[in-house]
């Protein structure tokens, strides 16, 4: 099989950004998600929890909120506008000033004509929503105070505004504020000078009003009477987010505690009519504020300061116990954030301000198993910090490590390193002939060593509307890029080669075989097809591992397989890697059934020679690396293992609520 | 009167009251709680003990009120019986004989005629196996009853009587057993189970400790090994259940309990704080905290006015639910083990033993209950789980019972020891022990016996250390120490060869002292220090000495560890006797000769009962009871037992009690003893179940200002017209509201009546009933005179029976009351003259 001296990675300093807020489309069955850096992310829950789509932030733009109307994506920031993005480019499509000061909140009514958001100057905004764009309509009766939260009552007739201290409801018709007006208690008499912020209210169809509010209580009121109807203290800090389910009959709220409490409306009797809103379970998913919720019918979808998405299944929802109905969390971006020249042996890091570039260490000694003695140290060769307020959505090193390219949504730049004695960068002009049309999309850039930058996959933009590209990879004389994965020949000018069949799932990882030029292509679902681009058809093996199935357990993987790297050794290997695992796949051996073990190393260990024989099989798994970020394999043969350890990200984090643990 | 003097091991007081939860009456008025094989009715304000209900002849391991009339109860027993008593009587209506092992008893107000026991499961080989089910109550009469008609509801349960709880209306029954929650619908038969995970990744211990359900909601809460406390709902869905979890405990939850309103819900557990959650209001409790031990159980009045817990200390605390504490009753402690020996207490006969740790406790044999408490270490207890405390691990009471000795010791490691021998005198003005001197290491290693001499005058003390010395203390004046008194004071410290002293005892006149030394019997005379004579009788080492009483007061008796039990004749100084019996213990009686001897035979103790100088053994049993014995003791009787046969008459002027590896306290009873207590038991006579109302208090007392002339009259005393008596009755019909008054018909009866000058003859025909009565009025006199306190309603049977026989009371059927009749008309006249006596 082989062994390899690993580079072990871990001064990649890669932290997330916290999670604002987020949405559920439940028709497309996906889940907007805001970040704190304006990020916006699109998962696919459809297909095992991908995260299809990423929009990259911007240093002007805020996101506080975030709204599906129908397929359309609109967000509401703190600089007082509302954009609505582009799905297909990946980009905002336009931003209209709400000239209400910071907007906090956005909601639309359930017909999906209006839009109405909530500002910092106490007025609520009505947008009207046309094909293409939105237009405003009229503004609500202002009041005093900012308005935090926003819900409309199932009929479009009246809306609900959480603001400090108090619950207004609005009459939508003619914009003037309802009778009922809910004062909410300041609480605990520490906190009587303190304002009450009402974070969230959701608005029921029998006139029921829930608020969650910053002194940590949750309470249930009577909008038809205007009355307080019961109170639940959830917290002793503030609760920060509240989902309802689509039948009304739960609801859950988020703490900062980190904590996610669910609440039941349930019969006092069983079978009875007589109903109350019960506190049922309580969750603890996250260490630090849940500052986003979303309930989803068999799961409820958390997010928060911690930077990790929660996927917790309710068990009692579900009525088959399979892999989509288990715990998710997903603390990594499912691309690469790591480019490897490997040649040089170097690493480019990619964060949102900056780029990094490394140059690996050596060790000496060779004795398997050792930790190896390092002789020299890794070194930071470079740090770039992009132009304009735009956040790099992609970057690559070209393998002899002498080119250096990142993109941003509006522009490309492409660098000349020299490191020889003194590192020095010189940045590569005329190539603004590929960006002049449009903005440019995410892509991933792949150099050849011998040409200078040989694909860009913005400049097909016009060619393939329809189908935003995910991912994009070169090999000599060919170029591919998906999402529905599509050959091109080279040279430039670039002309479609072929199409491959398209598969049902996304596929989150790509390569192409050195010497055979098969494609090998690992979907979020986790099957992999190698397809030959010589013979425009599955290879063999693709058929094979079609015919018999893979393994259960290789199926239940957690995370996505985000590359796929090549053994120039053995030109039957390549291997795989998610962020819990490397496996390496070894094409002239058997594939396992489900009958057999699947990690099956230590006993492959304990067995003689012979037997390891009839029991070896195709996967060979590595959990050794955990939190993986990267895997590659440098011309000298030796793997480098980029990690990135959850305690070094939370120990960046800000510290947590305070919580009195008992015996501390 | 003089039955077939048989012997029984019996439970005797001392059980356990906290074995399963106590019940509160429905008036708040009474508590009643097992104890081990009878059940103990209480009253709620005075703590003293109304009515013992002897009947079951194993342990009571279930206690209901009967919901179909508040004043009866049933009960169940290990003797595979059911039973439903008089509780305010003391009566035992009827039994149901059931003829398996009952664990636990069951009662739903909506389920009329059938009671849920728990029993173990038939078919299956595996004894750990219990099933929950429906035992139908036959109607037919007569006292006992076979009842066989059984419908199994769960299986699979859990033995221990608060795992399970019936819901609201009796709909449901939810039964917690291992990791399973079972609930099963009445109405739709169908049983849902939930099960949990053993622990998860946190740690979590989710197994279940006990269950409890709403009254009025349907909500049912389960309490768990982690100290949380669940509250499930929806159950009656396979899928859609859900449960609340709250957490306050930091250990398992031992009890839980909704108040009957369903307003809150108390717990308690280890930490001997009780919990109570508002219900509805999310973690919103309080607290009743230092109730001194960890709760066991919980148990609320049907009005809710009154909670009670049940501590692991053998202790009730009644509480009112402004949660003041109202009573505390307190049965013997009883630990895991014990250290000190049974002693008895010479002035209040009291049985004297570890309690509380640290302590000593006096508790009454007679009385069934604690005296008191004297704190022996004087420090605060720190309950933790691995620390080393100061344990009392010795104590004696000389014959006059005006001092103490104790020793305290303390062991962190074994070249650390902490010993202090503390020595107590009786203050007659204040009732109890006062420390008197305290010695800290009073011998270099552990004392291993301590004994007072039985000498009146000089009382020494004389203890037996590790070290190899042996010691004698006496009480003596200090001239330095001034105006402190006598404190006591090394006398002699005496050796021999070396050895390790474990025995010492001294003759019952305190002329000599006999101390082992391993295995050699040394005899010393007392006033001169002189060795006189040396025994010895290897191999094997001396476990027990003691000198023979009265007549046999020139034998010296010792075991061995190897078997051997000899008696050495002090006049002929040579060995009387001897024989090859394992004696464990080895107990003189101290008001005769005889002596106990507890000997271990293959998993169980054998009882010898001999004088020295007989060489038969007046009294053997074999397998007294399972395991070994721990500690004896010779208590003496109030009064000798009369009419004992040879085999019983070592019982007669004292009780032999014996503590069990389980730590209970048993007893011999003889069958005349028992006899006794049941014909006592059954000479009252039923009727109370009306309910105390203005008009029956108005009624009680008038027919006892009636009674009293009669008494007067018949006790001849005078013989003068009586004046009208029935002015206070008069005067009670003015004041008592118009709309509580019984009818004209009936008032004008009683008017007339009260203004007559009552004939102080008695009919003829009449005499024999009059003679009952009478004795039946002397008994309630003195009932009176003892129990002041009680009110009228109690005091007041005796005559509201001759009121109110002509009204059928509801409860009883015509058997019953035929049966009443029967016992009614029975000759009682030999009580009086017992009572006489």
């Amino acid at each position: 099989m082989g062994e390899f001296k690993v580079h072990r990675v871990r001064f990649f300093g890669y932290m997330p950004s916290g999670i604002r807020c987020m949405s559920f489309n439940e028709r497309a069955e996906r889940l907007a998600l805001g970040r704190l850096d304006g990020t916006l992310e699109i998962f696919n829950f459809k297909d095992s929890f991908y995260q299809e789509k990423v929009i990259p932030g911007n240093d002007s733009r805020s996101v506080e909120a975030v709204c599906w109307v129908a397929e359309r994506l609109f967000t509401a920031g703190l600089n007082g506008e509302i954009t609505e993005y582009d799905l297909e480019n990946l980009c905002p499509k336009y931003s209209l000033d709400a000239f209400g000061g910071p907007i906090w909140t956005v909601a639309c009514n359930a017909q999906g004509t209006h839009l109405a958001v909530g500002c910092e100057d106490g007025s609520i905004k009505l947008f009207e929503i046309l094909p293409e764009k939105i237009r405003f309509e009229r503004n609500l009766d202002r009041q005093k105070g900012r308005v935090l939260s926003l819900s409309w009552h199932e009929s479009g007739t009246r809306i609900a505004a959480g603001m400090l201290d108090m619950i207004r409801i609005f009459d939508v018709q003619s914009g003037e504020l309802c009778t009922c007006l809910m004062l909410v208690d300041r609480g605990v008499s520490g906190m009587r000078n303190h304002e009450c912020v009402v974070w969230c209210v959701a608005f029921l169809s029998d006139l029921t009003v829930i608020s969650t509010d910053s002194s940590g209580k949750v309470q249930v009121w009577n909008a038809a009477m205007g009355i307080l109807s019961s109170t639940h203290l959830v917290s002793k800090s503030d609760v920060l987010s509240l989902a309802v389910s689509k039948d009304e009959s739960s609801f859950v709220v988020g703490t900062s505690e980190g904590t996610v409490v669910q609440f039941q409306f349930l019969a006092n009797i069983l079978g009875g009519d007589e109903k109350a809103w019960v506190r049922t379970k309580t969750f603890k998913p996250h260490t630090h504020d849940v500052r986003a919720l979303a309930e989803i019918g068999t799961a409820v979808v958390s997010g928060g300061l911690d930077t990790q998405l929660v996927v917790r299944p309710l068990l009692d929802k579900v009525d088959i116990m399979s892999y989509d109905n288990v715990l998710h969390k997903i603390h990594f971006p499912h691309r690469s954030l790591v480019s490897c020249a490997q040649k040089a042996g170097m690493l480019l890091f990619q964060f949102p301000a900056q780029l990094e570039v490394w140059r690996l260490g050596e060790s000496e000694g060779r004795k398997p198993g050792d930790t190896l003695f390092v002789k020299k140290n890794p070194e930071k060769l470079l740090q770039l910090k992009r132009k304009g307020e735009d956040h790099i959505s992609c970057s690559a090193i070209s393998p002899c490590g002498g080119w250096l390219a990142y993109s941003t949504v509006s522009s490309l730049r492409v660098y000349r390193l020299q490191c020889d004695e003194h590192v020095s960068i010189s940045k590569v002009g005329g190539l603004c002939h590929c960006s002049s049309t449009r903005a440019p999309r995410t892509a991933l850039l792949h150099f050849d060593s011998l040409s200078l930058l040989s694909a860009w996959c913005c400049s097909f933009a016009n060619v393939f509307k329809s189908h935003p590209v995910c991912l994009c990879l070169l090999f000599p004389g060919a170029q591919c890029i998906s999402h529905h994965i599509l050959l091109l020949s080279s040279p430039f000018p670039f002309q479609p080669h072929c199409t491959v069949p398209i598969y049902g799932s996304c596929p989150t990882a790509m390569g192409i075989h050195p010497t055979s030029n098969n494609l090998l292509m690992v979907h979020a679902d986790r099957q992999i097809f190698e397809y030959s681009i010589v013979e425009k058809q599955y290879t063999d093996w693709s058929r094979r591992v079609q015919r018999e199935g893979l393994h259960k357990l290789w199926l239940e993987r957690d995370t996505p397989v985000t590359h796929v790297t090549f053994n120039p050794r053995n030109a039957a290997q390549f291997m795989l890697h998610d962020t819990y695992m490397f496996c390496i796949i070894d094409q002239s051996l058997p594939l396992p059934d489900n009958k057999c073990q699947f990690y099956n190393q230590i006993t492959l260990k304990s067995l003689s020679e012979q037997e390891r024989l009839s029991h070896a099989h195709a996967f060979k798994m590595c959990t050794k690396y955990q939190h993986l970020l990267f895997l590659g394999l440098l011309d000298d043969e030796s793997l480098v293992v980029v990690q990135r350890p959850l305690t070094d990200i939370a120990s960046q984090l800000p510290a947590p609520v305070r919580l009195k643990k008992f015996a501390t | 009167m003089v039955a077939s003097a048989e012997v029984r091991v019996a439970r005797c007081g001392g059980s356990r009251i906290n074995f399963i939860e106590p019940i509160i009456t429905l008036d708040s008025r009474f508590l009643l709680c097992a104890s081990g094989d009878a059940v103990h009715v209480y009253s709620t304000s005075t703590e003293e003990r109304v009515h013992v209900l002897q009947g079951h002849v194993d342990l009571v391991t279930g206690l209901r009120l009967n919901s179909s009339n508040h004043l009866q109860v049933y009960s169940c027993s290990l003797d595979g019986t059911v039973k439903l008593w008089d509780f305010t009587d003391g009566i035992l209506i009827k039994t149901y004989i059931v003829g398996h092992k009952i664990f636990s008893l069951y009662v739903s107000k909506f389920h009329e005629g059938t009671v849920f026991i728990i029993l173990p499961m038939e078919s299956s080989a595996n004894t750990e196996a219990f099933q929950l089910v429906a035992l139908h109550l036959p109607k037919t009469t007569g006292p006992e009853v076979e009842a066989r008609d059984i419908l199994s509801v769960l299986r699979d349960v859990s033995p221990i009587p608060k795992a399970t709880s019936f819901g609201r209306g009796g709909e449901f029954v939810a039964s917690a057993s291992g990791l399973q929650l079972s609930v099963y619908f009445f109405r739709k038969q169908k049983t849902y189970r939930f099960s949990l995970k053993a622990n998860d990744k946190k740690g979590a211990r989710n197994r279940f400790t006990c269950v409890a359900s709403h009254p009025n909601d349907d909500c049912i809460a389960t309490g768990h090994e982690d100290g949380k406390i669940r509250l499930w709902r929806n159950f009656s869905q396979k899928k859609e259940y859900t449960y609340s979890t709250e957490h306050w405990h930091h250990s398992a939850v031992n009890a839980l309990h909704f108040t009957p309103e369903g307003t809150e819900l108390l717990s308690g557990g280890v930490e001997s704080v009780l919990v109570l959650w508002r219900y509805g209001a999310g973690s919103k409790k309080d607290f009743v905290p230092r109730l001194g031990s960890a709760i066991e159980h919980i148990s609320v009045s049907p009005d809710g006015s009154l909670y009670c817990t049940s501590h692991k200390d053998n202790k009730i605390v009644v509480m009112k639910s402004s949660r003041d504490i109202s009573a505390i009753i307190q049965g013997l402690v009883k630990g895991e083990t014990i250290r000190t020996d049974l002693l008895i207490d010479p002035r209040t006969k009291a049985l004297v033993c570890n309690g509380k740790p640290g302590h000593l406790q006096f508790f009454s044999l007679r009385h069934d209950k604690q005296l008191y408490n004297l704190d022996i270490v004087q420090q605060e207890y720190i309950h933790e789980a691995g620390l080393h405390q100061c344990e009392v691990t010795k104590a004696a009471i000389d014959a006059q019972g005006s001092w103490l000795a104790t020793v305290e010791e303390r062991q962190e490691n074994p070249e650390e020891l902490d010993i202090i021998l503390k020595l107590w005198a009786y203050d007659e003005s204040t009732q109890s022990f006062h420390l008197n001197t305290s010695i800290s290491m009073a011998h270099e290693g552990q004392i291993s016996a301590m004994c007072f001499s039985g000498d009146a005058e000089a009382t020494m003390l004389v203890t037996t250390g590790r070290d190899g010395h042996f010691k004698a203390w006496l009480l003596a004046d200090h001239p330095d120490a001034q105006g402190e008194g006598a404190s006591w004071s090394c006398d002699y410290v005496g050796s021999y060869h070396r050895r390790e002293p474990t025995r010492c005892c001294f003759s019952a006149d305190g002329s000599l002292l006999a101390v082992g030394f391993g295995e050699v019997v040394t005899v010393w005379s007392p006033s001169t220090w002189e060795l006189l004579v040396t025994f010895s009788q290897p191999p094997g080492d001396i476990r027990d000495l003691c000198f023979g009483r009265l007549s046999c007061s020139k034998y010296l008796l010792g075991t061995t560890t190897k078997n051997l039990l000899c008696c050495w004749n002090l006049l002929t100084c040579s060995l009387e006797w001897s024989s090859t019996v394992d004696v464990i213990l080895l107990q003189p009686d101290p008001l005769s000769e005889n002596m106990a001897a507890f000997s271990r035979a293959s998993g169980s103790t054998d009882l010898f009962v001999f004088k020295p100088s007989e060489p038969r053994p007046l009294f053997s049993q074999k397998a007294v009871c399972s395991g070994t014995v721990r500690r004896a003791v010779f208590a003496p009787r109030e009064e000798v037992l009369e009419g004992c046969d040879e085999s019983t008459q070592w019982l007669s002027c004292s009780r032999l009690y014996f503590l069990t590896e389980h730590m209970e306290l048993m007893t011999f009873s003889t069958k005349s003893e028992e006899d006794q207590i049941i014909a006592s038991s059954k000479q009252l006579v039923i009727d109370d179940s009306v309910a105390v109302t203005p008009f029956y208090l108005l009624l009680g007392k008038h027919r006892k200002s009636q009674r009293e002339t009669q008494d007067s009259v018949s006790s001849h005393t005078a013989a003068r017209i009586q004046l009208p008596q029935g002015s206070p009755a008069i005067r009670e019909l003015l004041h008592t509201p118009a709309h509580v008054l019984p009818s004209a018909s009936f008032l004008c009866n009683m008017f007339v009546n009260s203004l007559l000058i009552s004939k102080s003859g008695v009919r003829e025909d009449g005499r024999c009933r009059e003679e009952e009565m009478g004795s039946e009025e002397e008994e309630e006199a003195e009932e009176q005179e003892s129990e002041g306190e009680m009110e009228a309603s109690v005091s007041a049977q005796g005559p509201a029976v001759q009121g109110f026989q002509t009204e059928p009371t509801p409860q009883l059927s015509k058997a019953q009351e035929r049966e009443l009749r029967k016992l009614q008309k029975a000759d009682f006249s030999w009580l009086s003259s017992l009572l006489d006596s």
